[in-house]
């Protein structure tokens, strides 16, 4: 008996100690036991918040998709971050490239006035672009004039967010009478079945089928399927092509690999180029499927400070921003459930949960120590 | 017309020395804390909790300075956690700094609906109980000094003085000295008796309260409440102006220095009836930023082992 748990330690002991899912699984786990910590000093039942939060993310199809929805931006800004990283360089500019991205699919989607299959791909290719362009700059400035891609993306963010709150304010672009652009052409949508939707034929079949008729209620689209495509490209790219191990090499040591021949300026330019253009994807993907157009932004909206953590918690795996973007999607919107009755606590609960996963995640050596401790008392019995 | 100049120049500088004062105490910590070989990333959440720290206090007790020194344990409190961290276990220092970051935000926001009736923005602090302003009404009406430091408040003048004791410190001081050679070369630091870990521990704590003075600096000061946009980013930018300043105190001085100016030409220009929209005046702060950085300042070097964890060897 005491030889098995022995051994269970030992495999517990690789399994949370080594770069591995299993580390993160229980840095997860610890994040959720700091929020339940939180939640009962102030007063809250955790066990019930987390229970709302769980039923408030998989007890109705319409709950799944939002959370899917929700996580879409997050795997792709998440991406974005893991893929800079990965070439040594730290893309705190993927939120001013959302917003670059965002802002030529609501140009391109409503300016243009092209057929229905076209639309879409044209807006995203132009947000993708744009947003590409957005972030090379960053990648140029470091690779010409050695500024710190830290400063620059921390600024062209501001600079991001005031260009779209200018676009909004400019005639042609601004909806008389609001704070926000005109929305997109319908060819641009990419809402599914959203005409169908709406129709009578539609609604008739709907309210025979509570079951499609909840899931539709959201504005679910084809975004989720294209991050996870992205992901997959990512993967591909930074693993099994010439480019990925250029990329890898300058990220891993720069002298190196420019003592190998690699060029690591221009590389350096390209990382912060496809960097900006997965998080112009995520700007592009939120307007076609879900917002249809831009608004009027006071402070940055999180979206790419969100992507950093998914990319930590997923340890720059571009596959891992999957699994990382939907668990963040799933306590964000699961979140929101807890504030509501009968809880009623608050949602910010969240920040912390993640915040506190994240932190676990930083200090491997902590789980390590607490592990070897238990070892070495037991050595000693 | 020449009076009008100096009086809209007058009128520059002291929106400049508002806006600067809140990221010289940031950036202030930034160079504490990564001249001892630690990144603090972060900075923004450190003072996010002290801007709401400041601000909650600063409303329940009423006095401005207690309140300002809650902030800055409030934040030295979040700088002990990220020294925990990177010191003590060797962490990944940006992970735990963007660890801050969420936890900063999050308790924040979350104490303040515990304690303000569930709302993210605390009561305001009447004008009696913000932080002084020394100078009202010392200089004539409509003088220009009188422009300039009627309104300021006494944090601004606490943090030009910070900025001389830190360089001081640093330059001057064996401590400091100690303190720089912790970050340069903490093996060869080492051998010579210093205890890093504990000039680290101290650094990154001290970081903390530098922030959260900068977070209070905002809420008990420019404005007189926290909200969930208050800060958001101003951390960052202090961050910025720190590598900007090329991790040197008086370097971080002139970078928020050229910040503050360039936001307080925006307000400035912002209440003309200009052609050009306020969005664009807006932007001229970022673009000065990195105008200027591409300019001249050219390639900066962080201190040899900043963001190294440093581990004694073990003998096996």
């Amino acid at each position: 008996m005491k030889l098995k748990l022995k051994e269970l330690r030992k495999t517990l002991y690789i399994f949370a100690t080594e770069k591995t899912i299993g580390f993160t699984l229980i840095s997860i786990f610890l994040g959720l036991v700091v929020g339940a910590i939180f939640l009962a000093a102030a007063g809250f039942n955790p066990f019930q918040a987390y229970w709302v939060m769980l039923l408030g993310v998989f007890s109705k199809p319409s709950y799944i998709s939002y959370t899917i929805i929700r996580a879409t931006p997050l795997i792709l800004t998440g991406l974005s971050i893991a893929f800079a990283f990965k070439t040594g360089l730290f893309n705190i500019g993927a939120e001013g490239q959302f917003i670059i991205g965002s802002v030529a699919a609501t140009a391109a989607g409503y300016f243009l006035h092209l057929p229905l299959l076209i639309h879409i791909p044209v807006v995203i290719i132009s947000a993708v672009l744009a947003a590409g362009i957005w972030g090379g700059i960053a990648g140029y400035f470091k690779a010409k004039f050695g500024v710190h891609e830290v400063i620059s993306t921390i600024m062209l963010n501001w600079i991001a967010l005031y260009f779209q709150n200018f676009l909004i304010y400019t005639k042609g672009f601004q909806k008389p009478g609001g704070e926000t652009s005109y929305s997109i052409q319908p060819t641009a949508n990419m809402m599914i079945l959203k005409t169908w939707k709406q129709s009578e034929a539609g609604r008739e079949w709907l309210l025979q089928h509570p079951f499609w008729k909840d899931l539709l209620r959201t504005p679910m689209n084809w975004g989720f399927v294209i991050a996870i495509l992205m992901a997959i490209l990512v993967w591909f790219i930074l693993n099994k092509t010439a480019l990925g191990y250029r990329l890898r090499a300058v990220g891993f040591n720069k002298f190196a690999a420019e003592y190998g021949g690699i060029n690591v300026n221009k590389n350096m330019i390209i990382s912060m180029f496809i960097a900006g253009a997965l998080a112009g994807l995520a700007g592009a993907l939120q307007v076609v499927g879900v917002s249809h157009k831009v608004t009027l932004i006071a402070a940055m909206e999180g979206y790419g400070f969100d992507g950093i953590a998914v990319a930590l918690i997923a340890n720059s795996n571009a596959l891992g921003c999957i699994l990382a973007g939907l668990l963040f999607g799933a306590l964000k919107y699961g979140g929101t459930k807890i504030q509501m009755f009968p809880v009623k606590a608050p949602s910010e609960v969240i920040n912390i949960v993640i915040g506190s996963i994240v932190f676990f995640i930083s200090i491997p050596k902590l789980i390590k120590v607490i592990l070897t401790r238990k070892n070495k008392k037991e050595g000693t019995k | 017309m020449i009076e009008t100049i100096l009086s809209n120049i007058a009128l520059i500088i002291g929106t400049t020395l508002m806006y600067s004062t809140p990221l010289i105490y940031t950036s202030l910590g930034g160079v504490l804390s990564e001249n001892s070989g630690v990144i603090n990333i972060g900075l923004e959440g450190m003072m996010v909790i002290g801007a709401f720290a400041g601000a909650a206090i600063g409303y329940f007790v009423g006095d401005p300075w207690i309140a300002f020194i809650g902030a800055g344990i409030a934040g030295g409190l979040f700088g002990l956690l990220h020294a925990f961290a990177c010191v003590t276990f060797g962490a990944n220092q940006v992970v735990s700094g963007i660890a801050i970051n969420f936890l900063g935000a999050g308790i924040a926001l979350f104490l303040s609906r515990m304690f303000f009736e569930g709302a993210t923005m605390t009561k305001s602090i009447p004008l009696d109980n913000k932080m002084p302003r020394p100078l009202n009404g010392v200089f004539p009406d409509g003088s220009l000094l009188n422009i300039i430091f009627d309104n300021q408040y006494a944090t601004v003048y606490l943090a030009l003085l910070m900025v001389l004791i830190i360089w001081f410190f640093m330059y001057k001081t064996k401590y400091g000295l100690r303190l720089r050679s912790v970050g340069e070369h903490p093996t060869a630091a080492d051998t010579l008796g210093i205890n890093v870990m504990r000039i680290r521990y101290l650094a990154v704590i001290m970081s903390g309260v530098f922030a959260g003075f900068g977070g209070a600096a905002m809420s008990l000061a420019i404005v007189s409440n926290f909200r969930p946009t208050l800060v958001s980013g101003h951390g960052f930018i202090a961050l910025a102006a720190m590598i900007f300043g090329k991790w040197k105190p008086q370097g971080a001085l002139l970078a928020c220095l050229l910040f503050g100016g360039a936001q307080g030409l925006a307000v400035f220009l912002g209440q003309f009836d200009f052609e050009i929209s306020t969005q664009l005046i807006s932007m001229l702060p970022y673009v000065i930023t990195i105008v200027v950085l591409i300019g001249f300042v050219g390639k900066s070097a962080a201190p040899s082992a900043d963001g190294i964890p440093y581990e004694k060897e073990h003998k096996n």
